[in-house]
């Protein structure tokens, strides 16, 4: 069985977002008023509510994914010691996954926790976002046409494999003794 | 079929998936991985309602036409740096960002600067960090992520300019 995740309730990653927000809120609540930050709110809300069960299924698919993916497989196939093959099984892997953020992140975390570095990750979720086909073909293809995009991934196509290496290499000298943790 | 729909085919079409594999290998695995995937959405939910809700608060409080301004014409590198600030300050979804980048296309903005701008919009949209990757990785990982992602629109804009495409 692959090990719980490890979840501090809120970091100071969030801490410093909730301070970023309440200042914007803030500035909004001066320009527009108190409606301005109600509709802001309601609108958000409503966002928030559509975007719940997309969430849930995104976790799900993270921890059955965490939970068959062999770990001594994956750390083989992604782990720190994968070579360039590991770079190119994440890049392939962030290339064909299905879906939107609420699919990548749980994703990528659960192949953190099974066992892929940082460099394979990170050559996953670039690769998601850079040369991904979902966001292409639904929003870069109509609004920016067919040259630019195609241009746009070609170009695009060798950047998660050199980011997942470069993330290797910093790895490496940032934590010479392996993870911190 | 509107995109939406078949994205949310394709996503619980691998849950079912994924899930079926799990109940193969037995109960107790799809239980453990059932409850597991529940308590990470239980988790992950006030964080996700503060991305959500807060980042509507910063891109209202940084308007488009800011973001349009910086991606002046401006040619050389200068532009490149500027097209990358920009990309990672756009409020908004995939929708804001790609206008943005046509419309500066339209503009007369340089290729190479504007793929600067997408690739670095893809890279660093501080919505879809708050919103998402903060909320389901390690905080360390989406640190990590983001600085070592830091060279590569520039490379991206010097491939653009070698190759003198798009």
């Amino acid at each position: 069985m692959p090990p719980g995740r490890v979840r501090k309730p809120i970091g100071w990653s969030m801490i410093s977002i909730l301070v970023l927000v309440l200042i914007s809120a803030g500035l909004v609540y001066r320009r527009d008023g108190a409606d301005g930050v109600i509709e802001i709110l309601s609108h958000d809300l409503s966002l928030f509510g559509g975007i719940l069960p997309r969430v849930l299924a995104g976790c799900l698919l993270g921890a059955f994914i965490a939970e068959i993916l062999p770990h001594e497989k994956v750390s083989r196939a992604l782990g720190p010691k994968s070579g360039l093959k590991g770079l190119l099984i994440g890049t392939a892997f962030g290339a064909i996954l299905p879906g939107g953020p609420f699919t990548a992140y749980p994703v990528a975390a659960a192949l953190l926790t099974v066992g892929a570095d940082f460099g394979a990750t990170i050559a996953m979720v670039v690769s998601w976002t850079l040369i991904g086909y979902g966001r292409a073909v639904a929003w870069e293809l109509p609004i920016m046409g067919t040259e630019f995009t195609l241009w746009r991934i070609v170009i695009s196509l060798p950047l998660p494999v050199l980011a997942g290496a470069l993330g290797r290499f910093v790895y490496a000298r940032v934590y010479p003794d392996g993870a911190p943790e | 079929m509107s995109a939406a729909l078949l994205i949310d085919i394709l996503l619980w079409g691998s849950v079912a998936g994924v899930g079926f594999i799990a109940w193969r290998r037995g109960r107790t695995v799809l239980v453990s991985s059932l409850r597991e995937g529940s308590l990470e959405f239980a988790n992950i939910m006030p964080r996700i309602a503060i991305g959500v809700v807060g980042s509507g608060y910063i891109a209202a409080v940084i308007p488009q036409e800011i973001i349009t301004g910086w991606l002046r014409p401006d040619s050389g590198w200068l532009g490149v740096l500027t097209a990358v600030v920009a990309g990672a300050a756009t409020p908004g979804g995939p929708v804001v960002g790609f206008s943005i980048g046509a419309v500066a296309l339209k503009a007369g903005g340089g290729p190479p600067q504007v793929t600067a701008y997408v690739v670095a919009w893809a890279l660093f949209a501080f919505q879809r960090v708050i919103l998402w990757e903060i909320p389901f990785m390690p905080a360390r990982f989406v640190w990590f992520r983001a600085a070592v992602s830091v060279p590569f629109p520039f490379l991206a804009a010097a491939i653009a300019m070698a190759i003198g495409k798009p």
